[in-house]
């Protein structure tokens, strides 16, 4: 048996880095614990570059580059896609639908905390994500001619974009309407998006893909990667993505 | 008046609707520091509105709510960490630890208690590594009492805290609350068991159609456990019988019909009034399938005062 516990009231809440970072540490684990989530934030980002690379050697595709450097960027771009819109919008639907934000609302952690939380665990699911999938493209032989402010700006950017855009789903629809609308949007960026592939490549399409936030964020990545530059004019794509969508979700999030 | 002087919850006048539905009319309600108060109604009574309305969720339209002396919609920030609370469903992600979910909410607080050793007192330890959508209903219900009174609360709110529990759980949740109470803490709690009311509470509060239609200690509300025979028949009654038994009966003994075949007699279960009750049985052409003598309970009591059951 264990001491007996003291029971008389002593409340208080934490002090806010504390819950901020517990939050965050808790949403990462349950992220990176869930196989579906698992699936998209890493199985199909190194798929596709595995995929890509093997394909455009066995067809002798004309990328303009080795396949692995024209591939990875926009490989990079497609696992902060998946992290922040995808399984941000998911993990967030279930959270509505099993009360756990109403629970949490509840407790000492205020709304910005708990908002705080889920930007930090998606930064380190992200940084996982980035570390697994750089570390196989510069085993396939990936040299990139890196801008770190570049990169650094698009995944920051393109985070804000996508995760308002999957809190703004998320915070509208059922928690199952959520799931297929998330998933299906992935996939449809995926192939027409120009995440992957650069717009140029999309023919009359391409002048639209760069201004979708994938396309955007595809274009930034492979601005920084392949001529170590930063793509402004795709990262105020970006912007306005993050702004529209945040507004719109402040607006239109149910708590409950 | 001190701080510490303003009861608990203080509820006046809360009125709240739901498109055409009045969920909670009128209603008062007043608790005071380190009791426990059962709020005690059928399902749909408003029993969760009125909870909802104390800890900050929804706005009362009309009417004022104080709890800890604090507004809980203006001053929700200043009062959330000061109070504990068990919601009736949910509240917990599907894939998460049982107890890495307590420790979790526990990092939350500021003096949190041990997560281990409250598992442990709920009876939790075995489960902890099971996740949340995998534990019986009984273990959710309480993990979810855990989650509530891990912060080290001044004041806890919690909706049907035994709903679904086997009577050892039941057992377990009662002990805790009232230690609690003897540590210095006020709880809320809402019920549709009349036993959980009469053995936890200090004050219950009946609430019907969302209104307070009695209050007070369970001795005051049956009558200091007046006793009462159950008289269930084989066929149902002829009209007018309660009135013709209490003529035979007379006295202070009062008769409520139940159903159509059985009445609860609410006065002396001594000798003569079985004698009387069995012979107007049979000048009435009734067959007595079981006399019950037993006390008054809130559930008698709800009866009188309703009209209907409780469940």
């Amino acid at each position: 048996m264990s001491a007996p516990l003291d029971l008389s009231p002593r409340p208080g809440g934490a002090p806010l880095p504390r819950q901020v970072l517990a939050q965050a540490r808790m949403e990462a684990r349950l992220m990176l614990r869930n196989g579906e989530q698992l699936l998209i934030a890493l199985v199909i980002p190194v798929l596709v570059l595995v995929g890509g690379v093997l394909a455009a050697q066995r067809l002798d595709l004309d990328l303009g580059r080795s396949p692995v450097d024209a591939l990875t960027p926009g490989v990079l771009a497609l696992a902060v896609m998946s992290t922040a819109f995808t399984s941000l919008a998911i993990a967030t639907g279930f959270e509505r639908r099993y009360h756990v934000i109403k629970r949490l609302g509840s407790s000492p952690l205020p709304r910005l905390g708990l908002l705080l939380g889920k930007v930090g665990a998606l930064l380190a699911v992200q940084l996982v994500q980035l570390v697994v999938v750089a570390a196989l493209a510069l085993a396939l032989g990936w040299r990139p001619a890196l801008s770190l402010p570049g990169a650094g700006l698009a995944v920051v950017l393109g985070t804000a974009a996508f995760a308002s855009l999957g809190l703004l789903l998320a915070g509208v629809l059922r928690a199952e309407a959520t799931l297929a609308v998330a998933n299906l949007v992935y996939l449809l960026l995926l192939t027409g998006g120009a995440v992957v592939l650069p717009a140029a490549q999309y023919g009359g399409f391409g002048g639209v893909a760069a201004l979708l936030p994938s396309g955007a964020l595809g274009e930034a990545m492979r601005a920084a990667a392949w001529d170590g530059a930063v793509a402004w004019g795709s990262l105020l794509v970006l912007a306005v993505w993050a702004v529209v969508a945040a507004v719109l979700t402040a607006r239109t999030f149910r708590w409950d | 008046m001190s701080l510490s002087d303003e009861p608990a919850v203080l509820v006046e006048g809360l009125r709240m609707t739901y498109g055409d539905v009045v969920a909670v009319d009128g209603l008062d309600l007043r608790v005071e520091r380190g009791t426990i108060a059962a709020v005690l109604g059928p399902n749909g009574a408003g029993k969760t509105t009125t909870l909802e309305t104390c800890e900050g969720y929804r706005a009362p339209q009309h009417g004022t709510v104080r709890v800890l002396g604090l507004d809980p919609q203006r001053q929700r920030r200043e009062l959330l960490p000061r109070i504990g609370v068990m919601l009736q469903d949910g509240g917990a992600w599907s894939g998460v630890r049982a107890l890495e979910m307590l420790r979790h909410v526990a990092a939350l607080h500021a003096h949190p208690l041990d997560p281990g050793a409250l598992a442990e007192r709920l009876g939790l330890h075995e489960c902890g590594r099971t996740p949340y959508r995998r534990l019986s209903g009984g273990q959710q219900q309480r993990l979810k009492l855990a989650l509530a009174l891990v912060g080290r609360p001044e004041l806890v709110f919690v909706d049907e805290p035994s709903a679904g529990l086997d009577p050892a759980g039941r057992r377990t949740t009662w002990e805790l609350l009232r230690d609690l109470r003897a540590a210095g803490a006020t709880c809320v709690l809402t019920t549709h068991y009349m036993e959980e009311a009469e053995r936890l509470a200090d004050h219950v509060h009946v609430i019907d159609r969302g209104r307070v239609i009695a209050r007070g200690t369970p001795a005051e509300l049956t009558h200091g456990g007046t006793s009462t025979i159950r008289l269930v028949v084989t066929k149902p009654f002829p009209p007018g019988s309660p009135v013709s038994l209490q003529q035979a009966l007379g006295g202070p003994t009062d008769v409520t019909t139940i159903n159509e075949v059985s009445l609860l007699i609410t006065g002396p279960a001594d000798s003569t009034t079985l004698a009387t009750v069995s012979s107007w049985c049979a000048t009435q052409g009734v067959l007595p399938e079981s006399l019950h003598l037993g006390q008054r309970t809130l559930e008698d009591a709800f009866l009188e005062l309703t009209g209907r059951g409780l469940t």
